[in-house]
Formats: C-alpha cells, structure tokens, sequence
C-alpha cells in the first residue's frame, strides 16, 4: 500500500503548500509569478530536449509491426493501415493510435478456466476510460484558453460551449469536468482492483494520476463551490502570456493550490512516463512503413562484419564436394 | 517422462489450482522481492567452451545456471552498463521503449508465457522493468533523485540470474507489441539483453552450436556438403517410389535463374523432410530452373538470437552466393524467424543488391514488386501466384485424409504481415481447412513457446508451458471440428509444435504448407497415388474408391 498512499502524501503535501504560502506569507507573486514562469520553461524546454534526445539517435532497421497483410500480390487486399507501405497510410495509422487508441482498442482479457481452458473476452473498458480521460483534459485544457485572451479564438468558443451544453448549473457545468473525473477514477480503480494491475503499478503510476485529480478537484470547486472571481485570474494569465512582472491582484488560496500543483505537474512531466505523449508520434513500430523489402532502408552505423566466404568454404570441404559431384571453383 | 517435464495431469493440475491467470499471492510483495529459481527444466545449457571459443566470444568456461558461481570477468557489471549505453546511442527503439511505458497493462495477459507459467514477471511489462529499474538506477536523469519513488535498483547478481531466465523465457514473438497503445516492442529489449549478456559469457548453447555450424558448414544442423546432397537426394528417392516421379534437383549449379534456401531442418527433420519433398514436387512440375547451395544451406538465421552482427554476418552468405552462382533472385522456404531477417533486415544489412535483378515468376511473369529491393520471395507469395494464375494442377482431395488448421508463424505474421497467401493455398489443396479462435491466429497468433532458440530438451517443462495457448487453441478446434493437422510455414515450428501436440493434443500431427501442397499436385507421369508423402493412406483413394476421384 506504501505506493499508493506514499503519492497521495506528496500531492497533499504539494497542495498545502501553495495554501499556507499564500494565507500565511503573502507570497502571492512567488506562486503567481515566478513559479508558473519556471514551470513553462521546464515544460518547454524539458519536452523539447527529451523529444530531440531521441530523435537524434537512429532507427537503424524496419521493425514496423505488422498488424494486417503486407502489400503483396496485385489481387491480395493490402491492409493499408496496420502495414502501411506508403507514407499517407503510416500517418493514418499513427493519427488512429493518437487520436482514437487503435491498439488499445483491441483489447482483450484471457481467463483460466477449469480444464485448463483459456478463453479470450472482449475488454474495452481501458480503451473507453483512457480515451475519455485523455479527451477531456484535452478539451479542458483548450478551453483554458478563454483566460489567455480578451476575444476567445472561435475554434476554443465552439468547443467550450459544446462543453457547457447542458447547462444545468450555475455556471453552467462543463460535462469534461465530470467525464475527467470518471476516466480518472477508473484509471486508479483499475490499479487498486486487479492483481496483475497492482504488482505491475509504481509510484510514479500512482502519482500523476492523483495529481491530476487534486488539480481537477481544486479546479472545480473554484468554479462551482467558492465561486472564485475571474477577473483577477484574467489579468494574471494575460499578464502571464505577455511576460508582465506584474504582481497578482488578490485571488484565494485555492486558485493557487490549483496553479502550483499544474507547474508542479509541469515540471514532472518532461522527466517522467507523461513524456509517451510525444512517444506515441514517434515510435517505430508503428511509423515506419512495412517496404522493407521493396525499398532500401539505411542503418548509419551498418557495423562491417567479416563473414566465412564460399571460398573458405571451398577451401576446407572440396575433396568432400568433389568426391559428391558437387562443382567446385578449383579443381 | 523426461526429468524435464512432469506429466501433462500435473501441469493441468498446476493451471488449474487457481482460477485466473496470474498464478501465487503477491499481496505483501513487491515484484523485485519475488524469489526465482533454477531448477531441471526451466534453464538451457550454457554454451560449451569449445563453441565459445569457435566463435571468439568472451569468457569460455564450464558453467550451469544452477551453479552459485557463474565465474564472470571482473567488472561485468562495467561491461554490461557500457554495453546498455553504447546500444541506447545506436537504437532509438531502446531508449524510447523505456522511456514512455505507462505501464497500463494491456500487454500483461497477451504473453504466452505469462499465460502458461501465471509468472508475474513474465508479463511482458515487468519483462520490461527488469531493465528498466536498472536504467532508471544507472543513467542520469532526475528520477534519479527519487529513487525509491521511481523503482531503481542496483545491477547485481540477482539482477542478472533474473535476467538470464526471463529473457529466455520471452520467444520475440512481438505478440505484446501489437496491443501496446506506444507500439513497445519487447522483441528489441530482449534482443538487446541477449547481445550484452554474451560480452561476459552468459549464454545458451542452442543457439550458440547452431551458429557456429552455421559459420562453418553453412546450416545449423552443421551437415557438410556430400551429406547434405546425399540426404535431399535420399527424398528424391522417396518421391520417386510414392510419386513415381524424379524431381532433379541441382547443387551450386551456375546460371540457374533462382536460388531456393530454405532452413536445414527442412532437409534433415522429421517432419521438415515432407515439405522439403513438397518444394521439390512442385519445382518439377513446373519446371523451374533453380538450384540449392551446400553453402548457404540454411535459411535460418540463429544470429537473430545472439547479436546483430553474428545475424549480419550468417546473412551475408545468402547474396555472397547468389552473385556467385550469378542467379537472377532469390527463393526462400517456409520459416518464421528466417523472413524476420529477410524481410525486415537483409536488404539493410547486407545490400543493396545490384547483380540480382527484380524478382519475376518465369512462369506467370508476375513481377514481385513488393521485393524490388531485397530480391527475395516467399515461397507461399510464390506459390499462391502460380495457383491463381492456373499454372499448378492440384486435387485437393488427395487431403480428404486430413482435417487441417493453420498456425501463423509469429515473425511472418507480426514481422511480414503475410496472411492471406499461406490460406488462399491452404484452401486451393485441401477442402477442411478451420480456422482457429480469433483471437489466436493472424496478428494475434500465439507462438509455439519454443520460438527464439530454446527448443531445447532440457527446457521442455517451460517449452509445454509457453506452448500452452496455442495448444489450447488447437484442442478447441479439435474438439469441434475433429481437426487433425495443424499446417505451418515455419521450420521451428514443425519441430516444436510436434512435442507440443504429443503433450497437449495427442493426434494431433504437424505439416508444412507445401508438404501438403505436394500431396495434391497432379504430376505428369505419376502412378496411381493412394499415399501422401508420409506414405500414409490418401482417403478415398485406395483401389476401389479411385472411380470417383
């Protein structure tokens, strides 16, 4: 248990913090400012770094995993997408993992049975939970935007007021910050509640998803319980976006449990498993294209190798090859 | 039973003991505290010295896994971290795929030897974090600081025994890789540790004898050149008395249009032999001028398993010898790891390749463009052309006697993405082919357990193990469809699904595909056929039941 409660110890402490910081030492602009300023840069140049750590090192061979039949002969259909052979069709490919989780999608769960007997069952469950969750803080983090500019951009408006549709709260609720909550919780639920899932699991599973959850629950007790006044959070994050060193008009404490554990999540992610949302472009198995033995693919460090040649070969076995009426180079 | 194996009922008895697949209680335990041990039948023989030293590798010496010494060099632990280091900077792979696992799961019940053993470390995942706690612990990066919180851990002896058997117990079948959402590739961990564990000398002597036969004789079994013709001369003989026909098959013949490799257990296993007699039929009766090197005489390609540059270097024969015999392209046999190397490393490793021109079918003239580059062609792509295209006479009845399935091979399947020719040919030779479940075939196919080079006898209690799912699959179709004959197109796989079928499914027997395309075929001048090339009763076609056929 030490994993799970250990994580959930730090993001509580993580969120004191920022409380006591700013009800008891008024050090709004520390929280306000200079840490939200640290944390993008770590963020950005984090992510930047680690992208390019591995874009420089070479993919020196195809290893396309091949999900559906290659491209062969003309009156075979080709699966273009799980072995794509042009790039159009690697794209797809890739784009359908990012946006819709092909692979996980399917998913399925083997049981044991008496006999013993394996069976395969249909288990969509982390596909539906991971793509609602991921969508969501998608869509929340887009709407964000509505802080950072005096006209909202119309894509952000006609994704936040699809959001709000409902309207059945004053203000009116955001369904992502329900379905947020719900992808997340299964995502800890399944971790606590399956014994493969639990001896498999880390800390550092744990800790970013308890993190966000102390992010969404600080986020939306501000908007539907204490009712936090926006404006000053505007003009922070306008500030904040036109590089003003401007010290923070007064805003709650909560906002900046909000804030801090957002950097502190900021921070973490170039350094932690949150950085397979740049991996999942990248991965070879699935961007290269399965041509591999129609196109010549290079390997930079193609290591020579000296290798036993026919006339060695020859050399050592010609008595025996001649005797069989094997043809030789050398009589 | 063997000392490596206990009998099939107590294995049932084992599976069954608790329902779910992951098998013993780990609720008061870590992974990296569980307790492992050597014991008869879960470890390989290390490599012998003598084979060792033939192939210049480090730190030759008498040693089992079960020994407390496994007399390593000094500083191997140096060794094996420079060796990590130098492959992260060489694979972006490497490094990627133990950066961004999010260790969601998906992957843990899709390994068969997870499924077979209930080993939580056999979860493709904790596979995985083997390595990983010990990267996390020896490379720079700011988890370091929070060690305890990230899972690091020293590289230490018991690091190391755990890493011997439990990248031996994963077959590079790529199976998990098609359910991760990051597309993580075990096979590339894996590889990864073999190749560095042979720098100090841990290592498994099924692979490496069979390497340096390789080397030497130019195929696995280690046959010379007068043996090996004498044996594929041997089944001409056999041809001959079931078929009545002579097939010719020629030897480093010069200026033959194509080359045929195919892996050496095709020429002298049991029952690779038949399939061997399948090519052969068919080469005659459509008179292709090619020919069969001594010298590259083995498709296989044990390489895969040791290091890349032993893979590069058994490779380099196959172009080596196509340019001296001066043919036009290559033609391969049916193997599984064989068409790992050559579809998806050869060309890279090896050419290009411009004394071979692009393959063309001298029967159809059917370009196969979709090997351009590589200038080889499998030999279902092959055959399947040379069906549609209505060059082959074939009486699919003459497998009544057989009630077929098909088994994908993992590296074709998962490492080629060819599916559809090995069943459209399947369906043209035989008229009781089923499909297994759906999720055990295609990209989901399950692998023999014994795949990778560990099919080895005194590995044979985890080979039943790892090949359990198959097997259970196999049973199901038995049961229901009264299937007799699993068809395969990977040499591995006629050795190892053999025992498999013994211990799981008894009566179940193996074939290659062209065994049975071979079974069918209509030759010119053949004698009343009433037995396959096992010399087995066709059905129907002893002498009364000819009439009708």
């Amino acid at each position: 248990m030490k994993k799970v409660l250990s994580p959930l110890f730090i993001v509580a402490v993580l969120a004191l913090i920022p409380y006591v910081g700013v009800e008891y030492a008024g050090l709004d602009y520390l929280f306000g400012v200079v840490i939200p300023y640290m944390a993008a840069g770590v963020l950005v140049l984090g992510v930047a770094y680690r992208l390019v750590d591995w874009l420089r090192r070479p993919v020196p061979y195809t290893i396309t995993s091949t999900c559906g039949q290659e491209k062969s002969l003309d009156w075979i259909r080709q699966d273009r997408i799980e072995s794509p052979s042009k790039r159009w069709h690697a794209v797809v490919r890739v784009l359908s993992e990012v946006l819709f989780f092909r692979s996980l999608f399917r998913n399925n769960k083997a049981e044991l049975r008496k006999g013993p007997d394996l069976v395969y069952g249909s288990h969509k469950w982390l596909w539906l939970a991971g793509l609602v969750f991921h969508w969501s803080l998608l869509v929340i983090v887009l709407r964000h935007a509505r802080f950072f500019y005096y006209a909202l951009p119309w894509p952000i408006g006609i994704i936040e007021g699809v959001d709000r549709f409902l309207d059945v709260t004053v203000p009116a609720l955001y369904i992502t910050d329900i379905t947020v909550l719900l992808g997340v919780s299964y995502l800890v639920f399944r971790r606590l509640q399956d014994a493969k899932m639990r001896i498999l699991s880390l800390q550092t599973d744990y800790f970013p998803l308890f993190l966000i959850i102390g992010i969404v629950l600080a986020g939306i007790s501000m908007r539907y319980v204490t009712k936090v006044d926006v404006m000053p959070v505007k003009s922070l994050a306008m500030g904040l976006t036109e590089f003003s060193l401007e010290p923070p008009e007064r805003i709650g404490a909560l906002f900046y449990v909000h804030l801090f554990l957002v950097c502190s999540l900021a921070i973490y992610f170039p350094f932690s498993k949150l950085m397979h949302m740049g991996a999942i472009f990248i991965s070879p198995t699935r961007i290269m294209l399965n041509n591999s033995r129609e196109k010549q693919h290079k390997n930079p460090w193609n290591t020579p190798i000296r290798f036993r040649t026919y006339t060695e070969y020859e050399e050592e076995f010609r008595d025996k090859m001649k005797k069989a009426g094997i043809p030789v180079e050398k009589e | 039973m063997s000392q490596y194996l206990p009998k099939v009922d107590e294995l049932k008895k084992e599976l069954n003991e608790k329902p779910g697949v992951l098998k013993g209680d780990y609720s008061k335990k870590e992974w990296w505290e569980l307790p492992f041990e050597f014991r008869d039948g879960n470890f390989c023989w290390p490599a012998k010295p003598e084979v060792v030293e033939e192939l210049g590798f480090p730190n030759p010496r008498k040693w089992v896994a079960t020994d407390e010494d496994w007399k390593l060099p000094d500083g191997w632990q140096k060794t094996l971290k420079d060796a990590m280091k130098e492959r992260f900077k060489k694979y972006r792979t490497l490094k990627l795929y133990l950066d961004s696992c999010v260790r969601c799961g998906a992957c843990a019940d899709k390994c068969h030897f997870f499924l077979g053993t209930g080993d939580p470390k056999n979860m493709p995942v904790l596979r995985a974090e083997l390595v990983r706690s010990v990267y996390r612990n020896d490379f720079p990066m700011v988890e370091k600081i929070l060690k305890g919180f990230a899972g690091a851990r020293k590289l230490d002896m018991h690091v190391l025994k755990e890493w011997y058997m439990y990248f031996y117990q994963c077959t590079e079948c790529r199976r998990c890789s098609v359910f991760c959402p990051m597309g993580i590739d075990t096979a590339e961990i894996t590889m990864m540790v073999r190749e560095i564990l042979q720098l100090i000398g841990i290592n498994n002597n099924w692979i490496l004898a069979p390497v340096a036969n390789c080397n030497r004789t130019g195929n696995h079994l280690g046959i010379e050149p007068h043996t090996f013709k004498q044996n594929i001369e041997s089944l001409v003989d056999d041809i001959e008395d079931i078929t009545g026909v002579t097939v010719n098959p020629t030897f480093n013949r010069k200026g033959a249009e194509i080359l045929f490799i195919t892996p050496s257990g095709d020429v002298f296993g049991d029952p690779g032999v038949y399939t061997m007699m399948g090519y052969m039929l068919l080469f005659e009766h459509i008179g292709l001028d090619y020919t069969i090197s001594t010298y590259a005489s083995e498709g296989g390609n044990f390489g895969l398993f040791t290091s890349n540059a032993m893979m590069k270097k058994l490779n380099a024969k196959m172009y080596h010898e196509a340019q001296r015999l001066g043919v036009k392209w290559i033609l391969g046999g049916e193997c599984g790891h064989m068409w790992r190397v050559v579809h998806q490393y050869m060309s890279t490793m090896n050419g290009p390749v411009d004394f071979l021109e692009e393959p063309v079918s001298p029967i159809t003239g059917t370009k196969f463009s979709n090997a351009k580059a590589a200038k080889m062609v499998h030999i279902a792509e092959f055959t399947a052309d040379l069906i549609h295209n209505g060059k082959l006479k074939l009486d699919p009845k003459r497998n009544d006697h057989l009630r077929t399935t098909f088994h994908d091979s993992c590296n074709v399947a998962r490492g080629m993405g060819m599916f559809e020719e090995p069943r459209y040919i399947l369906n043209k030779v035989c008229n009781s082919f089923h499909e297994m479940d759906e999720n055990t075939i295609r990209e989901q196919t399950f692998c023999c357990g014994s795949g990778s080079g560990i099919n080895a006898e005194e590995y044979m209690e985890m080979r039943m193990k790892g090949g359990f799912p198959r097997a259970n699959a196999v049973r199901k179709v038995r049961e229901k469809y009264d299937v007799d004959s699993l068809v395969t197109i990977c040499a591995i796989d006629r050795a190892t699904l053999t025992p498999l079928m013994r211990y799981w499914n008894p009566g179940v027997s193996v074939y290659g595909l062209h065994e049975l395309v071979g079974n069918a075929l209509v030759m010119d001048g053949e004698k009343k056929r009433t037995e396959d090339l096992r010399e087995e009763p066709m059905a129907g076609f002893d002498d009364e039941g000819e009439s009708d056929a």
